[in-house]
Parts: C-alpha cells; structure tokens; sequence
C-alpha cells in the first residue's frame, strides 16, 4: 500500500508539470484556435534562458531567474504571438501547425548548436529530503512540484472567473466576434492568454529540470505527453487538460511499476486510443457543435 | 621593385628561417565517426575533444610517418542507421583508421561496413558481442562487459559481503549486454537478483524504477545505463530516500555523471577500466591538460581516444607504412607501454579478438570526485 501511495503521489507530481503544459495548449485553441506543436520546447527554453544568465552572465539564481520569465513573456508570448501567429491566423489552423511544428526544431537545434547537445545540471529549488507520509517516502520536491503546479492553475481559473479581464478572456474565447461587438479588447485579451501560456511553460520548466536536467531534446516528450494529455482531458477545457496531465502521470507510473517499464511510452497512446474512441471530446471535454 | 618590397621580401624570408620546417607530404585521413547528438552527446564530446588533442600534439611533433593526421567528425546522432551511412561515408572519403563510435548498437550495424572495406576500427563500445563476432578489423579501446563485471562481483561477494542484489539497466545493446555479463556472475557467486528493472534511453522519469529497486530489499543496487540516464537515476534514488548501497560499472562514476548529479553520486561505488583520477602519471598529465585546454574534466571515454589517436600513431610508426591491413594485423596480440610511447598512458594489450587488457580501478566517489579505492591487476 505504502508502495502504491508513493508512486501516486510521484505521478501526481510529474502528471502537474504534464498539465502546465496541456494548460497552454487548451488555451491557446480557445483564444485563437492556435495549436501551438511547438509546445514542449516552450518549456525545454526557460530553463536554458536560467542556465545562460548565471553561467554566462555571472547572475545570481533568482535575478537570472526573474530575467529568463521576462524574456520567456517576451518570446514565448508576444514575440510567437506577433511574429508566427498573427500573420498565419487569417490563413487557418494548417500553417499554424505546420509553423509551430518548424519553429520547434528551430528552437531545439538552435539551443543545441548554441548551449550543446549535452544535458546540463540544473539547481534543485527545493530540499531532497523525504517525509514519512503514510509509511512511504514521499519526496518534498515532489509535493512542492505538485502544490506550485495546483496552485498555479488554481489562480488561473480564479484569475478567469473573478476578474473582470478574465471574463473578458473567456467571452473572448467562447466567441471573439460577440465579444468584440460587446466592447472586449478581444486583441489584447489573446495577447494576455499567450503571456499566460509563456508565464506557465516558465514555471513548468523550473519545476521539471532540476530532476530531468536541462536538455534541448526535453521538449520531444513532454510537448507529446502534453498534447496528449489535453486531448484525452478534453481540448476545450482547463479543467480537462488538469485532469488528463495528472491522469497520464498517475498512470505512467504505475504501469511501470505493476505491469512492465517496457511499455510505458505506449501507455498514453493507448489512453488516447480508449478516450477517442468512447469519449472523443474528452473526458471534462464539451461536444462542439460543426459550422457547415 | 623598390626598397620596401626588397626589405618585405627579405624580412619574410628572415622570419620564415626561424620557422620550424614541417612540410607535409600526404595527409594520413582519420575518421571520427562518433555520437555529437542524440543521447550519446556527452560520451562523444568527451571522446571529440580528446581525440583532437593527440592529433594535435601527434602533427605538433611531426605527424606520422611525416604525413600530417586529418580528422574528420562524422555524428553518428546516436543512430545506428546514420552511423552505419557515416562508416559508410567516411570509408568513401578515404579513412585509413575509423575512430567510434561508442554506443554498441550503433557499432553493431556499422563494424560490417567496415569490416567489408577491411578499414580497421578502434571502437569505445562494451557490450561482449562486439568482440565475438569474429572481425578482424575490430578492436576496443575500453574493457567488454565480460570482463568488467567478473571483477564488480568479485569485489561484491568478498568485500562487500552481498547477498542480493537489484539491478538496474538500459534496454539497448550496452545495457543487455552488461546486464547479461552482470547478472550471469552474480549466479555463479550465488547472489540472488531482488528485481531486474529495465528502463529506456533518454528515459526521464525514474520514480518507477527507483520504487520497485527499493522495494526489492535487496543489499544493494546495481545501475549499468548511460550518463544522463544515470544521473537521473542517482537523483531519483536521492529524492525517494533509498538506503541500500549503489554500485556500478564505468559510466555510473562518470565525471559527467558526477557534474549531472550532484551530491547524489557520492557514496556511489565501483569498478572503472579508467579515471582521470587514477595515480598513474600519464593519465594525471593528460587530464590536466585536456581541463586545461577544454575547461572541464575529462572523463572515460577522453581517456579511450587519446589512448586510441595514440595507438595509431604507434602501430602505424612500427609497420613504417600507412596500410588498413598492416595494421589490424599488427594490432592483434601487441602490447603497448608508455616507454614504447608516451601518449600510450598505461601498457595496454589487444588479444587476438581485439579485446583490451590493462590494469583497472575499483572507485568510490567522494565529494563529487571519483577516488580511487584499488587497482586492479590485468586479467
């Protein structure tokens, strides 16, 4: 039982860091129909952006820190917004895909050519000691991860529905035109969901490299998984995106442990498969309606 | 012409008088094929690196045989596909020796090529296969799996008093080789296998694996995967709070698994066919001067290519003709010692399979440095 507690609790901690990033893309489909396939290396940069202030720049941690969120709004959401986004936009979701998908091996072989194809440590942010939870050890970086991560969503969906910016955003998302005719800023409300989706890649790759280490080829995985994860929580949900990350988490951990660490990269797939096939809009997802 | 141009002339030709006179009368082509991306990025760096430095200070001092040394990367990616096309290619350029690469799978595929050019080639890989498979153009340049983990386990059994074990291992031709060698030992020396947990390459989560190693109860933990996967590991096992004492082979003491991991590698044990660390002078002078030149340590695999540039030099110095055949048919059954030749480091042998066999060191690291606790006799 101990056992089984520790792997959930471990799932849940890596299924958070899976849900930041299904966050960004459930987000980025509701403001603008973006399907943003270069995701994962959204949240591969931030980390390197920390490493080249304090190695190169001679920063303390928390100012190479605070300077890597600066750029990461500045490139990950303003400068994807204006310089991919806004010129494809008119043109439908194929380029945007067909961009994202470029500008994510650009951003992984220039990150490769300018840092190294190596793997770079990166400083833990919380203690490595464990707690006695319930008989099983249970890390205090992963409840940390696991509590940043819940925490950040929470006061997402807070900052949606209490303030008067995030109704704006969500009459933005559900109809820009209404909206607009209404009064909402829609443009600067979809600049504000792509600066959210730069801010939560930024926390996600923190929280994950220093225990995956800093890689340029992170993102292949994690931008998969959490595609993944935001299809089978429901692509036009926040709560759904949630639940898919901490549900694949969960799952991948405990596949690997009971069933066979050998097939635990098909795990997912596999849940994609069940979930499309019984519930295709996802299990927290709406049922779109098709405009013929 | 006029008196400045006569007095150019003349003072170029004043300077050029004091210039050492080297002039090359061929190139001698070495091919570098090795992993620059992929997983394998850091072994192959290391071995890049190093290997430039000996055919630098290898021209430096007259090139062989007074034909300069030309080296050419070619990155495997840590593909076997692409390495077997970058054998393939670097043969077609006209390689005389092929250097790499390093991961067994990937020499698996391409050591055909090379054997079916006769191009002999000076591997990094472990895994025992590399050597049985009966080409006489293969030889290594660090110990086979087959006869590393004969020494861990003995070092197991009679120092360490283990009883159980549970193992940890990549699922790719290294990592089943090593296992295979490992856990065949451990039941000759009666050591019951707790749990034998196989992960992938570039695998990044290891919450799984370290649970069920820790919940083995085994007396000890054996890791046998590649670098970053290892250091992975090592934090893993840090963060979950496991107890039971981590040995390895080689790459788990790795200097970039020591840079990778942190304070989680200390404490962790085992056998190394060759450190940085080890008192023996030639290696201590190498790697200060590959920190010197390169700003960080050198690991393993550095030490397997400057050994390797160097053997070329050697063997193809005594033939006293630069010949693909001559070579590999000098190689076998030769031994090399550093008053033979210097850059050597350590005498070395080569049987007549291309195996390797020189002394090697038991380590534990300490601090974030590998310390060498024994060295182990050649077998």
């Amino acid at each position: 039982m101990d056992t089984f507690f520790q792997l959930f609790v471990s799932g849940l901690a890596t299924g958070s860091i899976y849900a930041l990033a299904a966050i960004g893309f459930t987000l980025l489909w509701q403001a603008s129909q973006t399907i943003n396939f270069a995701q994962g290396e959204f949240i591969m940069l931030p980390a390197f952006l920390v490493l080249a202030g304090t190695q190169f720049l001679g920063l303390s941690f928390p100012v190479a820190m605070a300077i890597a969120l600066v750029l990461s709004l500045l490139l990950l959401g303003l400068g994807f917004k204006r310089i991919i986004i806004d010129p494809l936009l008119p043109h439908g979701v194929l380029p945007i895909v067909i961009a994202t998908i470029a500008l994510g091996i650009l951003m992984k072989e220039s990150v490769k050519q300018f840092y190294t194809a190596e793997a770079q440590p990166f400083p833990a942010l919380f203690s490595d000691r464990t707690l006695n939870v319930l008989g099983a050890a249970i890390s205090v970086q992963d409840i940390a991860v696991l509590l940043i991560a819940l925490g950040a969503v929470a006061l997402l969906q807070l900052f949606l529905n209490r303030t008067k910016i995030g109704r704006c955003m969500q009459a933005t998302a559900q109809n820009p035109n209404v909206a607009e005719i209404l009064g909402v800023p829609v443009r600067r409300m979809i600049l504000y969901t792509f600066l959210i989706n730069g801010t939560l890649a930024f926390l996600a790759s923190i929280l994950i490299s220093p225990i995956y280490l800093a890689k340029f080829s992170n993102g292949e995985t994690l931008g998969l998984i959490a595609f993944i994860a935001a299809i089978v929580g429901g692509f036009n949900q926040i709560r759904g995106a949630l639940a898919g990350g901490l549900l694949i988490g969960v799952i991948d951990n405990l596949s690997a442990a009971y069933v066979s660490a050998s097939y635990r990269s098909a795990v997912p797939l596999i849940l994609l498969i069940i979930i499309i096939l019984v519930r295709p809009q996802g299990l927290l997802g709406k049922a779109e309606g098709r405009t013929v | 012409m006029t008196k400045t141009a006569i007095a150019s002339i003349a003072i170029a030709m004043a300077i050029s008088a004091g210039l050492p006179n080297i002039s090359w009368a061929d190139t001698i082509k070495i091919a570098n094929v090795i992993e620059l991306s992929g997983a394998g990025a850091t072994v192959g760096s290391n071995w890049r690196d190093a290997l430039k430095l000996a055919f630098e200070e290898i021209n430096a001092a007259g090139g062989i045989l007074g034909e300069k040394v030309e080296v050419t990367d070619y990155d495997t990616q840590t593909d076997p596909t692409t390495s077997r096309a970058m054998v393939q290619k670097a043969i077609d350029d006209g390689a005389y020796v092929i250097m790499g690469p390093i991961y067994s799978g990937s020499v698996k595929v391409n050591m055909m090529v090379a054997q079916q050019n006769g191009v002999p080639q000076l591997t990094g890989a472990e895994a025992p296969f590399i050597t049985d498979m009966g080409n006489p153009y293969i030889f290594r340049t660090s110990f086979g799996a087959q006869q590393s983990m004969p020494k861990l386990v003995k070092y197991l059994t009679e120092e360490m008093k283990v009883k159980s074990v549970a193992v940890a291992w990549v699922n790719d031709d290294f990592g089943k080789g090593g296992r295979d060698s490992f856990v065949a030992e451990l039941e000759k020396s009666g050591i019951a296998v707790n749990a034998d947990v196989s992960s992938e390459v570039g695998q990044a989560d290891f919450a799984a694996d370290v649970i069920k190693l820790k919940s083995s109860n085994a007396d000890a933990i054996f890791a046998y995967l590649h670098e970053e996967e290892s250091a992975r590991l090592l934090k893993e096992i840090r963060k979950q709070g496991v107890a039971q004492p981590v040995f390895g082979e080689t790459t788990l003491m790795n200097q970039k698994v020591v840079d990778l991991a942190g304070d989680a590698v200390n404490g962790v044990r085992g056998h190394v066919g060759l450190s940085a660390n080890a008192p023996i002078p030639g290696i201590e002078e190498f790697a200060k001067k590959f920190e010197a030149k390169y700003n960080y340590k050198p690991d393993h695999n550095a030490i397997k290519a400057y050994m390797g540039a160097y053997v070329v030099k050697y063997v193809t110095t005594k033939n006293g003709k630069v010949d693909r055949q001559a070579f590999a048919d000098a190689l076998h059954g030769m031994t090399i010692t550093p008053a033979d030749e210097p850059g050597i480091l350590m005498e070395t042998s080569w049987d007549d399979k291309g195996e390797v066999n020189r002394e090697s060191f038991l380590v534990e690291v300490k601090d974030g440095k590998q310390t060498v606790v024994t060295t182990l006799p050649k077998l």
